[in-house]
């Protein structure tokens, strides 16, 4: 769609396009292009999955726009709705600093990659080119028939005409759910299995697991709440059992301060001075 | 019971007036539109705090204003004020993004809810909706999906494990009731035969659908529950598991803005709810003609309905304890995802009979109830299942002695028995002595 689009937004001179169409293109096609190019040099995975999302909303915009409004909102729906908060469901489970391995697993595949890129950004050109040299402009379509892209008329598109592609890309996607169900699933009851809570009590008692007990949060001697703090025991040293592998804590010379507070190690005023600390008697001073 | 036919008898439909509008008139629509969601949050907040206060016996909220009704008012002053505590182990720029991108889609999921029929508005005829799209049902759909985002980047970018937790568990949710929510919303557009709102409402003049489609409303409404987060559904916030869950690290205005956009959710739903299914803006029982469905007044219907949902939010949340998470997985994916399935294919099936013509509802009853009793018959020819007693508690088997389940405890001891018998043989002698010794022995 997006040929299309910018079809009709260089076609300016031509009466297909109206202003408000032309504005709503050069707002939103830099706004699809930023969130690619986000998408490819963002370096965390999640913000890459969020430019990513960006692209996708202002694609579905422009469907809408182009008097799409079906196709627009199921790319919002499925696309942004569905599919990315999959991908981010996924990159919240590995963790928020876990990089990318760089060891290529498949060999050659750097070579391949790179010949498939050029050939689908030819492809990509070829289309893009025809699109934009011999076109006849398309009349703009009445969303409410179903020949303007009604979910009706889709709806019958897909069940007659192509219903085996359609019959096809469901049996793929059947295919591919039942793959993942078989490789993810594990039986409870089987030896191999997951281990019911009161195995994995006995399991931890019998000395199987580091210790016992949960983890120690962060406790009464800690100076904040939250998890990333580490656990402080009561002389003052961080617990290590406390320190979670999954979030990187805070360092432990921002906390040095606080853990001298709380051990008391801390300047203590002169045994024979009057004032409680120093900074009040400078205070008093200044006052 | 055919939108078509309701349409040829207008002279102009509801996307047509529509188009009509001047802008003056669209910005006004807008603006009051805006308004609605923060508005009814205000008032949802104080009914919510005194509702649920009289259903646990206690007054509620009963110092700010009168019978404590500017409670809200005083917490939208303070929140703005509150310090903003930011978490070191934060990603700044998405944890201040997390609360719009919730906020936002809930503001602009009203905009396709018909509040009423047609009206004049300063002598423009309009109909009281911003927007009559051909897939109005979609917009709002769409505007939840993206309003999750708010809650799940909230979770990852406060660096902490329990939002984490909360943001995860609400991806989970919000997909796997997405789908529940959209077989029970197809089962809607299959009978009215339009995406768009507008229609929807008015092909239930012959009917209302919540007791036309008693199962798709029955999978709506708890969908729907789970959708906004709410008791008892609230996993993603679980004050008991998680702390707060995704908004664990929130504070001041960035809260407030995730309260604005659970309650416009809720808002939300339960205008959905009612197009979809309690007739929008039409009264009960009379037909569209009626001056009761005209003008003005349908907006008051509208209301109306919407807040016997909200209450039942209310209740909802005052009632049931929240649910166990796999409970709750388990609930939507075996449960009411099958049965929104099955429901939508018999849907299908007689809208596919009715629009051939030839088959009288009569009939299909009929044929339905028969076909009923053979699957009923054909479920008592299924073997029982046995279930293996897996919860027994084994009574031997530790190295402690453990007295044998069917101990019979005798009623009196030997001990007691003797002194028993020495009392009678000693009152014939000595009355006072045996008295003494027997209330001795007993004690």
């Amino acid at each position: 769609m997006t040929p299309t689009a910018l079809f009709l937004a260089q076609a300016g001179a031509d009466a297909t396009v109206s202003t408000g169409e032309a504005i709503s293109f050069w707002v939103l096609a830099p706004i699809a292009v930023a969130g690619a190019l986000g998408m490819i040099f963002a370096r965390n995975a999640v913000h890459s999955a969020l430019w990513l999302v960006l692209t996708m909303l202002s694609l579905g915009m422009l469907y809408l726009i182009q008097q799409a409004p079906f196709l627009g909102f199921t790319q919002i729906i499925v696309y942004t709705g569905a599919i990315m908060m999959l991908f981010l469901f996924v990159l919240m489970m590995v963790g928020r600093e876990s990089s990318d391995s760089v060891v290529e697993v498949l060999r050659g595949q750097r070579l391949a990659a790179a010949i498939l890129g050029i050939g689908v950004a030819g492809v990509l050109a070829g289309a893009l080119t025809r699109a934009l040299a011999d076109v006849t402009p398309a009349p703009p379509l009445d969303p409410w028939t179903p020949e303007g892209g009604a979910a009706g008329g889709l709806g019958r598109l897909i069940f007659s005409d192509y219903l085996f592609p359609f019959e096809l890309t469901s049996a793929l996607l059947i295919t591919a759910a039942m793959g993942a169900m078989v490789l993810a699933f594990t039986d409870r009851h089987g030896k191999t299995g997951k281990r019911s809570q009161r195995e994995l009590v006995e399991a931890r008692f019998r000395g199987e697991y580091e210790r016992p007990s949960p983890k120690p949060g962060p406790g009464v001697f800690a100076t904040s709440n939250s998890v990333a703090t580490p656990a402080l025991l009561p002389d003052g040293s961080v617990a290590p059992e406390s320190l979670s592998e999954l979030i990187e804590s805070t360092s432990a010379a921002k906390l040095s301060g606080e853990r001298k507070q709380v051990a008391g190690d801390t300047p203590q005023p002169d045994a024979h001075s009057l004032t409680g600390s120093e900074e009040q008697s400078e205070e008093r001073e200044n006052s | 019971m055919t939108p078509l036919l309701a349409q040829v008898q207008e002279p102009m439909t509801r996307a047509e007036l529509l188009a009509d509008d001047p802008l003056w008139l669209i910005l006004i629509k807008a603006v009051v539109l805006m308004l609605v969601g923060p508005v009814l949050t205000v008032v949802m907040i104080v009914g919510e705090r005194k509702i649920v206060g009289r259903m646990q016996n206690r007054p509620g909220p009963n110092r700010v204003g009168p019978f404590g009704s500017l409670q809200a008012i005083a917490d939208a002053i303070k929140l703005p004020f509150k310090e903003q505590v930011i978490p070191d182990t934060a990603d700044r720029k998405v944890y201040f993004l997390a609360p719009i991108i919730a906020v936002v889609p809930a503001l602009i999921g009203l905009a396709a809810i018909p509040f009423g029929p047609e009206v004049t508005i300063f002598g423009e005829r309009t109909v009281l909706q911003l927007v009559e799209l051909p897939v109005g049902v979609l917009l709002v759909l769409a505007g939840a999906s993206i309003g999750v985002y708010g809650i799940v980047l909230a979770g990852w970018a406060s660096g902490s494990p329990y939002p984490l937790l909360g943001g995860m568990r609400s991806a989970a949710q919000v997909i796997s009731y997405e789908i529940a929510m959209g077989l029970a919303i197809i089962g809607v557009v299959l009978y009215a035969q339009s995406m768009a709102t507008g229609e929807i409402v008015e092909a239930q003049a012959s009917g209302w659908y919540f007791y036309l489609l008693l199962p798709s409303f029955v999978i709506y409404l708890i969908s729907m529950v789970g959708e906004t987060n709410r008791a008892p559904f609230d996993l993603p916030e679980a004050e008991s598991e998680l702390v707060g869950g995704f908004h664990t690290e929130y504070s001041s205005m960035k809260f407030a803005m995730f309260f604005l956009a659970e309650y416009t959710n809720m808002v939300i739903v339960s205008a959905f709810a009612t197009t979809l299914f309690l007739g929008g803006w039409m009264f009960p029982f009379v037909g569209l003609d009626s001056p009761l469905n005209q003008g003005w007044f349908p907006v008051l219907w509208f209301f109306g309905k919407m807040f016997v949902l909200l209450f039942g939010f209310i209740w909802l949340r005052g009632t049931l304890p929240r649910f166990r998470y796999d409970q709750f997985m388990k609930l939507g994916w075996k449960v009411l995802v099958p049965a929104g399935l099955v429901w939508l294919v018999l849907i299908a099936l007689v809208r596919a009979i009715r629009n051939d013509g030839n088959v009288s509802t009569g009939q299909i009853l009929v044929i339905g109830g028969i076909a009923i009793v053979v699957i009923v018959l054909l479920t008592l020819l299924l073997p029982e299942k046995k279930i293996e007693d897996d919860d027994s508690v084994p009574t031997t088997g530790s190295d402690y002695p453990v007295p044998p389940l069917d101990l019979k405890v005798p009623e009196t001891t030997p001990r007691r028995k003797a002194l028993k018998a020495k009392a009678k043989s000693g009152k014939r002698t000595e009355a006072l002595a045996s008295t003494k010794e027997g209330s001795d022995g007993d004690l």
